[in-house]
């Protein structure tokens, strides 16, 4: 059985002042996989996250989520039809905690309103209580049990990602994209990191992945695309990639891909 | 401290000291005082932020009130509810005022403290709810105090509205800058527009509210009526600060574009806490027009917008007890402080420079501190 695309992109450009950041990129996210999307720096990807998402406005060409035309629509828009993401440099809200974090998640299914809110209504309650009860699910999803409480400022970097990731899923999307999820972090965190991308997939989300660190690309995606100079040049499986000529060339003689053999 | 850092400090003062001198002239025999004082809480401010005693003494005394908030809310509300009957009528006019404020510092809270806008013309919305109060009881006749107190709620939530939708996609000074021009514009609109607002004259014999049996025409049963609408707007925006609303809020302050990401529509969050701010602003200024009796333009300057906002910053931006406490200190205070009214603005600037520097959390704090309590109290690390 074919797989169904549920994240197409065609002739997707950004432009910023008269640079092109992104030129015509056409990419087919599979229902289910945990696809890669990897790349020299500058090569486009992150803003290739944000074209998708609302984030910045594209140029040119168009973006279907599950079918449907959402180029242009606005960010949150696009994340309650189910379309979750991780940033690479923003943290969390750091004056709020882990639970408030994971609760801004949640916003796209709450059912309360104001007045409820004020008169603190039993649909105020039932809202409230089922949300939180999510919230402390995701938070041991993401092993953050312990910091409940806390303010998200005074996690650690690891942490910060972590509730990040749970954030996101709070949203319960069908699709997730994390922007270099484990970067800055050593061994044991990645694995636990990759651990929990494919639990994520297990649950029936898809992924779709930037990432920089090779272990973690070639060990969990089952595709890969690769971006150079806002251009796509190379698809295929992670076999394929690792052997890709003009993948190489791009990591400025495959050092970097190399290396993690 | 190291002496030579010391003795900068103090050079850095006594400059200021020289600056300030002549502008303050009688009062120049204050100045050391004040500046003794400015410096010497640095000082322990240094010192405690360092001394883990204090630390822990500071953690226990907040970790207590923490615990005890209930109690202690009842008790100042018993306080506040038994002061009419030992206080005199002068006493009496300045705490309603405080009563006012302090509904007007609750309500910048929500816009300044919740979604970290800066409204510089805030008592913009309050001079429209003052008028329209005004208006609506004495030039409609049918129409009395408890039509016109939800009515001026609501005039000045549509201004809210008509304001919020064209600029609040405006950032920081910007929108800044459009608000202190809509507080002028309101007021250079009620001192033109004769034939509605009485121009300069402003308008006259607006009536205390009645009760059917009893109108509150005295200074104490108008005190009461005020502190039972203060509470209620306490417990209104307590109650949507601590919802959904309230956490948005903070996210969209935090991080538009990170909320944008988790679904929440930055735009409208904005618009909300603006027009809600306003609709308690306009309250307030119904309540302003009734006690008064008496309404002009001259009621509504900038100076005024500027000692709401200070409210809100000297008691803890985002912290609803801390603008109770800010409203109480700065309409109380200056009242057992008259011979410096001339140099108020200056002792503001001052206090609120000083805030920032040693206390950017305000005097109450943001909820940061009793965050910490509360987990020590789970005993979590």
């Amino acid at each position: 059985m074919a797989p169904r695309d549920l994240l197409v992109t065609e002739g997707l450009s950004v432009e910023f002042g008269g640079v092109r950041a992104l030129a015509g990129v056409d990419i087919a996210v599979h229902e289910g996989e945990i696809l890669a999307v990897i790349g020299p720096n500058g090569a486009g990807k992150t803003t290739f996250f944000n074209a998708i998402t609302g984030t910045c406005a594209p140029a040119g060409g168009r973006v279907f989520f599950d079918g449907r035309n959402i180029t242009g629509k606005k960010s949150h828009e696009i994340a309650r039809l189910g379309l979750a993401r991780s940033f690479q440099n923003l943290k969390p809200f750091a004056e709020m905690t882990v639970t408030e974090n994971i609760l801004i998640g949640r916003e796209s299914h709450l059912a309360s309103n104001l007045l409820d809110a004020v008169l603190r209504t039993p649909r105020f309650r039932a809202d409230e209580a089922a949300n939180h009860r999510k919230a402390r699910e995701l938070v041991a999803f993401v092993g953050l049990d312990k910091r409940r409480n806390t303010l998200a400022r005074d996690l650690t970097y690891g942490e910060q990602k972590m509730l990040e990731i749970a954030r996101a899923l709070a949203l319960e999307p069908r699709i997730l994209l994390l922007d270099e999820p484990v970067a800055g972090m050593n061994a044991t965190e990645t694995g636990f990191v990759m651990e929990l991308v494919r639990k994520v997939q297990a649950q029936g989300i898809t992924v779709v992945l930037i990432e920089h660190d090779m272990r973690m690309v070639m060990g969990i995606s089952e595709r890969i695309y690769v971006l150079d100079h806002g251009e796509l040049i190379a698809c295929g499986d992670p076999e394929a990639i690792r052997s890709n000529s003009r993948v190489i060339e791009a990591y400025l003689g495959g050092g970097k891909l190399a290396h993690h053999h | 401290m190291s002496g030579r850092k010391l003795s900068a400090e103090l050079f850095f003062y006594l400059g200021l000291m020289l600056v300030c001198a002549p502008f303050l002239k009688l009062h120049t025999a204050w100045l050391p005082a004040v500046f003794l004082v400015v410096w010497g809480l640095k000082w322990f401010g240094d010192f405690s932020g360092r001394n883990e005693g204090i630390g822990r003494l500071r953690e226990k005394v907040v970790g207590f009130f923490r615990q005890r908030s209930t109690p202690l809310v009842l008790l100042l509300l018993a306080v506040a509810v038994v002061v009419p009957f030992g206080a005199s009528t002068y006493l009496l006019d300045v705490l309603t005022s405080a009563l006012l404020y302090a509904i007007l510092a609750s309500a910048l809270n929500i816009t300044v403290g919740f979604t970290g806008v800066l409204v510089l013309g805030f008592i913009g919305f309050y001079a429209i709810g003052a008028y329209t109060t005004g208006i609506l009881t004495t030039k409609f006749a049918l129409c009395g105090f408890w039509l016109a107190l939800p009515a001026s709620g609501v005039v000045a939530l549509l201004f809210g509205l008509l304001l919020g939708i064209p600029t609040l996609r405006l950032k920081g000074d910007y929108l800044a800058i459009v608000t202190l021009g809509f507080g002028e514009i309101v007021k250079i609109f009620c001192n033109n527009l004769d034939a509605l607002t009485g121009g300069p004259n402003g308008i006259l014999g607006i009536k205390r509210p009645s009760l059917g049996f009893a109108t509150l025409d005295s200074p104490q049963a108008f005190y009461w009526f005020c502190l039972a609408v203060l509470a209620m707007v306490v417990l209104i925006i307590a109650r949507i600060a601590d919802s959904r609303y309230g956490r948005a809020w903070i996210a969209v302050r935090e991080n538009e574009m990170a909320a944008g990401a988790l679904g929440i529509d930055v735009f409208k969050k904005h618009l909300l806490s603006f027009s809600l701010s306003a609709f308690f602003g306009g309250i307030a200024g119904a309540l302003f027009a009734a006690k008064q009796g008496f309404i002009s333009p001259d009621s509504f300057t900038f100076y005024e917008s500027v000692l709401v906002l200070c409210m809100v910053v000297l008691g803890g931006i985002g912290n609803l007890a801390g603008s109770l406490v800010g409203a109480g200190l700065l309409i109380v205070l200056p009242e057992f402080l008259r011979e410096f009214a001339l140099y108020r603005m200056l002792i503001f600037g001052a206090l609120m420079v000083a805030f920032m520097i040693f206390r950017p959390h305000g005097l109450v704090g943001s909820r940061t501190i009793a965050l910490e309590a509360e987990d020590h109290a789970d005993g979590a690390p």
